[in-house]
């Protein structure tokens, strides 16, 4: 599979990140070259195959309903690069 | 022989005999870090008062008579991916430069409960992508044997410190062959644990599915003992396995008599440098030698592990990476205004090429006329790897394979070219894919003088069997102390 | 031309849980801004979620009493999207293997029956608030909602009209509330409901373009939403435009939906399951005990309280309101075998007492024994109507035990029937007067001699003995 730039740009988007001029060819290329060689999956016959996520069968690991005290706001903000009146803050969000 | 040359479990028994005390040991690791750290770079953060501090408490709790681990006492070393409560946990990369976790990963805790004294945080490979530690946003680590050389990644930090003696034992994680492979460039031993098996609770997330915390160690034994301390059920990772529990009672009899060991010839064909299959084909005669049976089989849907591992690994990295928006924590880019703004210039900022590049790859593949031609492709041939590897354990106990095709290459040799830099993982990553065990020991040199690793791969749950049979390999030979005292008159 | 609208509901509603749904914060409304978080509904790199069982308990509940398929083996994925409510940047929802499928809901829309169909409903979690700062006009973003579990209900493009619309949702509502599973308060955004509609000349075989519409917040807002919207697009296509597929906000204030992002350019979510949660199995032995603790629905209620208690449909619909108000109904009743009696007492008197206590009806407790015990000795004229309310009264505010209390305040009916003949001679002997206008024929007289007996008891006597007696004395003058 060999990526245009578009493609590129779409990603970008989706993964919320910009690149250079540069760095977007040299990405192409290297998702080019590695997407080529995962199509040689294509050799391998998969049809009726079930897909594993998981690396096991197990199911059902629950949680009792059961309420246990919050974090002090002091460590949940802790790390925040902007905060205020005990919230994260951000740019306006338009709607 | 020097307190660096010996085990954990040799200092913990120095330290429980009072030989020395406990902040004798965590200063003499101190001031090797000290020497040869900046040089090495292979801690992001270490932490020498908190160190000693810890040390006078465990000394306490030793001299009170509490029963602690065999390692009690004893320094160590924590990958930089692993959250330490109020300690730097970069993950190696500018994105989380500051990030300073409110709580301890399980691992973490249970560790600490058994009274290690944590030295520092490790470097590796940002966010854990890689094979080399060059990623990292502190800069690359050095092979100890060879400071030109890669310590493979990306638990590289880890490696490199139990490899240079600055500690006796580090934590790592593996999501394709980051403990394992870096062992093998280091010269030192590593255990990947099935995948449920140690709670990755804290543990800054991969590849969910991939990922698992493990033991780096100067041998299998130190391993084994790590993984004992940090396994276990853990509520709060509903992916840890229940009911289960490592026993290695019977691990250390040195014995290998009537372990059926397979050999998939196609693990040794073309690719595989000559010095690295010298090396591990040597150990399985050697095993045989010792009374191990061997079985050649073929495993062809192996050769399809790395392209299913880089579609699964890279969809679910692209995923648990989203998370770092410069909202919560972490680096957050003063250029623009708007909320976008905020986004997309914090994370192109805040994240390295590589991160990058397996961010838009994974994203690839997720995304909408894409996700079953790649994604659900991958699971398939992912569940077609696992079916082999269950077929290959009704035959054999255990599988012995090389960890990596080469020997530590030079720094910048393969960073340039990230396609070349995957296939190195073509041993490794299977083992993840299909969330079984594998032990990685040391196994030889190449002619240049670097160490040659290879590993036991086993069936789900199945360590103690890995681990008897590396046991017996490591008291049959010397190559895992042949690293260290080559060091000493070596390259350090 | 004649149109007709085709509306389509996604449901959402916050599950009555005591904790969230991956962690154990608290589900509690309002508390101040991001203090009801912890690491695991924030975000923080390394942590990992664990599912509430109380989630896939209520999920199953409310598939069943919607008449859905269970699906067995179920699990959670990610919804992949950027925007600051959501900290880790991707909702856990289900959509490859929703927990329920192929549903019906019937409603009844001016006595006309019909059956809505529903699409699938699934798990996911909740998002935060953000709240604009205006004063360095910046948004400022509080996780307390985060993580609380939600079921987003879909039904199938069924209904016809607003109408039908609130009909369904208001049955929906009363399951919710009656299997506990949900308060469904609009106010408060425990249940939100988006709004897919599209137009076609009526007969068309084909679906118009839809638009969805967010951020409704009440029945009467629903109504006038389709109402407004339906408008407009039958407006637009009778301009000779087309409809666009978006999404629009309803504005409460300006009575009108505005456009918000275009699905159009529809983004990419990137779905895909959640490793860090294993699937969930849902065995046969499971469904039959939800089923068993499944309370019986309200309509069933209402049909059984008319049909075999006697009731009219409009007391049935009242006792029904409120679960707990019809559970009081059915215990009292069972206790007292007066049906009629209890639903007088629960509608004319304990309606008014918590109105008047300003509890919430699910709040209150009344012991139906005690209750029973009141109307027992009022129908058997033991205390009189009067002490009936007094009592009942307080036995709502005190817990108090009926008959002390009736000792106590000296309300039981006299049996002591020499009492009540001496007291009907004392009455005769003092009102000459009246006894001769009884005589004389004035039967008014009777019932002021009656009075004056009843007063001289203090209103303990019981009237049919009272008159009985008074009569054979006066007749025997």
């Amino acid at each position: 599979m060999i990526l245009d730039i578009k493609l590129i740009e779409y990603l970008e988007e989706l993964s919320r990140l910009k690149l250079s001029d540069e760095e977007k060819e040299k990405v192409k290329k290297d998702l080019s070259g590695i997407l080529s060689y995962v199509d040689s999956l294509n050799e391998l016959d998969t049809t009726d195959v079930e897909p594993m996520s998981h690396p096991f069968d197990f199911t059902n690991n629950f949680r009792k309903d059961e309420v246990k005290p919050s974090f002090d706001r002091e460590l949940i903000l802790k790390n925040a690069p902007k905060k205020k009146d005990g919230c994260f803050q951000v740019p306006k969000t338009v709607e | 022989m020097e307190l660096y040359d010996k085990t954990a479990l040799e200092i913990g028994r120095m330290i429980k005999n009072k030989d020395i005390s406990c902040r004798e040991a965590a200063k003499a690791y101190i001031e090797n870090i000290k020497a040869k750290d900046g040089e090495l770079n292979s801690f992001v953060t270490v932490l020498e008062e908190e160190g000693l501090k810890q040390a006078d408490e465990v000394q306490k709790r030793l001299d009170l008579g509490e029963e602690l681990s065999p390692l009690a006492g004893v320094p160590m070393a924590i990958k930089d991916n692993i959250c330490t409560k109020d300690v730097l946990t970069s993950c190696s990369s500018k994105m989380l430069y500051n990030f300073k976790p409110p709580y301890n990963a399980c691992a973490v805790e249970k560790i600490e409960a058994a009274g290690a004294v944590v030295l520092g945080k490790t470097n590796m490979d940002e966010f854990a992508m890689g094979g080399s530690t060059e990623t990292s946003y502190y800069g690359a680590t050095k092979n100890p044997y060879d400071y030109e050389r890669v310590p493979g990644g990306s638990s590289g930090g880890s490696a490199a410190a139990v490899g240079a003696g600055l500690v006796p034992y580090a934590l790592g994680s593996d999501t394709g062959g980051s403990i394992r492979q870096p062992c093998s460039f280091c010269g030192v031993s590593g255990i990947k644990p099935t995948y449920g098996g140690v709670s990755r609770y804290g543990l800054v997330a991969f590849a969910s599915s991939l990922d698992q915390i493990g033991p780096i160690g100067k041998d299998v034994r130190d391993c084994a003992e790590i993984l004992s301390v940090i396994s276990g059920h853990d509520r709060r990772d509903s992916t840890s396995v229940k009911g289960f529990e490592y026993d290695f009672s019977d691990s250390f009899d040195g014995s290998v008599k009537g372990l059926k060991i397979g050999i998939p010839t196609n693990f040794y064909g073309e690719g595989l440098n000559e010095d690295v299959k010298t090396s591990v084909l040597g150990a399985a005669k050697l095993l045989k030698d010792m009374g191990a049976e061997l079985y050649e089989f073929e495993m062809p849907v192996v050769d399809y592990a790395v392209p299913a591992y880089y579609i699964i690994a890279c969809a679910e990295a692209s995923s648990n990476l989203s998370r770092y928006d410069g909202i919560k924590y972490g680096y957050r880019s003063n250029e623009g205004e708007s909320l976008l703004d905020v986004f997309v210039n914090s994370r192109s900022e805040g994240f390295g090429m590589e991160v990058k590049r397996r961010i838009m790859l994974g994203s690839f593949v997720l995304s909408s006329g894409y996700y079953d031609a790649y994604y659900k492709k991958g699971l398939q041939t992912r569940a077609l790897i696992k079916k082999s590897f269950n077929e290959a354990f009704e035959k054999c106990d255990m599988i012995i394979s090389p960890v990596a095709p080469t020997t530590a290459f030079k720094i910048g040799e393969n960073i340039t070219d990230p396609l070349k830099m995957y296939l190195g993982d073509i041993y490794t990553v299977a083992v993840n894919l299909a969330g079984i065990p594998a032990v990685s020991v040391p196994c030889g040199f190449d002619g240049k003088g670097l160490p040659v690793g290879l590993q036991l791969i086993g069936q789900t749950f199945s360590e103690a069997k890995l681990v008897k049979a590396a046991y017996a390999y490591q008291q049959n030979t010397d190559w895992h102390k042949r690293a260290f005292e080559k060091m000493k008159g070596g390259s350090l | 031309m004649s149109w007709e609208t085709v509306i389509g509901l996604e449901v959402h509603v916050e599950l009555a849980t005591k904790s969230k749904i991956f962690c154990s914060c608290t589900t509690e409304f309002g508390g101040a801004p991001n203090t009801h978080v912890c690491p695991v509904c924030s975000g923080l790199p390394g942590v990992l979620p664990t599912l509430n069982e109380n989630v896939v308990e209520f999920a199953i509940k409310t598939g069943l009493a919607t008449n859905c398929e269970i699906t067995r083996f179920n699990k959670f994925d990610r919804k992949n999207y950027f925007y600051p409510d959501l900290p880790k940047a991707y909702q856990v929802s289900q959509l490859y293997l929703p927990i329920c499928r192929n549903g019906h809901v019937d409603i009844e829309v001016n006595g006309n029956k019909k059956s809505i169909g529903i699409h699938e409903i699934h798990m996911e979690e909740d998002a935060g608030k953000l709240v604009h700062d205006p004063w360095e006009d910046s948004t400022l973003v509080d996780y307390n909602r985060c993580g609380v579990p939600l079921l987003e209900i879909v039904s199938e493009p069924d209904f016809r009209s607003a109408e039908e619309v609130i009909a369904y949702l208001e049955k929906l509502r009363e399951t919710l509330i009656y299997l506990g599973v949900s308060d469904c308060k609009m106010q408060e955004g425990s249940m939100r409901a988006d709004v897919n509609l599209s137009v076609r000349p009526t007969g068309a075989a084909e679906f118009g373009t839809r638009t969805e519409m967010k951020n409704i917040n009440s029945f009467k807002a629903i109504g006038r939403a389709i109402a407004y919207e339906a408008k407009r697009q039958i407006e637009q296509i009778e301009m000779g435009k087309r409809v666009i597929q978006e999404t629009r906000r309803w504005d409460e204030n300006k009575d009108a939906t505005y456009a918000m992002r275009s699905k159009e350019n529809a983004q990419d979510y990137r779905y895909f399951p959640e490793p860090d949660l294993l699937p969930i199995e849902i065995s046969e032995e499971w469904i039959e005990r939800a089923k068993s603790e499944m309370p019986e629905p309200a309509w069933a209620k209402r049909e059984r309280y008319v049909s075999e208690m006697g009731l009219s449909e409009y007391d049935a619909k009242v006792l029904t309101t409120e679960r707990s108000l019809a559970l009081l109904f059915e215990d009292t009743t069972a206790l007292c075998g007066e049906p009629k009696e209890v639903c007088n007492l629960i509608i004319g008197e304990l309606m008014r007492l918590i109105t008047e206590s300003q509890t919430a009806a699910d709040k209150i407790y009344v012991d139906p024994g005690k209750m029973a015990e009141i109307i027992k000795l009022t129908v058997e004229g033991k205390i009189n109507r009067n002490a009936e309310k007094e009592v009942f009264e307080a036995l709502f505010k005190e817990d108090i035990d009926p008959v002390s209390y009736i000792e106590e305040k000296g309300l039981m009916m006299l049996e002591d029937d020499g009492l009540v003949e001496s007291t009907v001679e004392e009455v005769i002997k003092n009102n000459p007067k009246s006894i001769e206008d009884y005589k004389g024929g004035k039967q008014k007289a009777f019932g002021f001699l009656v009075g004056q007996t009843m007063r001289a008891l203090k209103g303990k006597a019981n009237p049919q003995t009272v008159n009985k007696i008074l009569k054979e004395k006066l007749d025997s003058l």
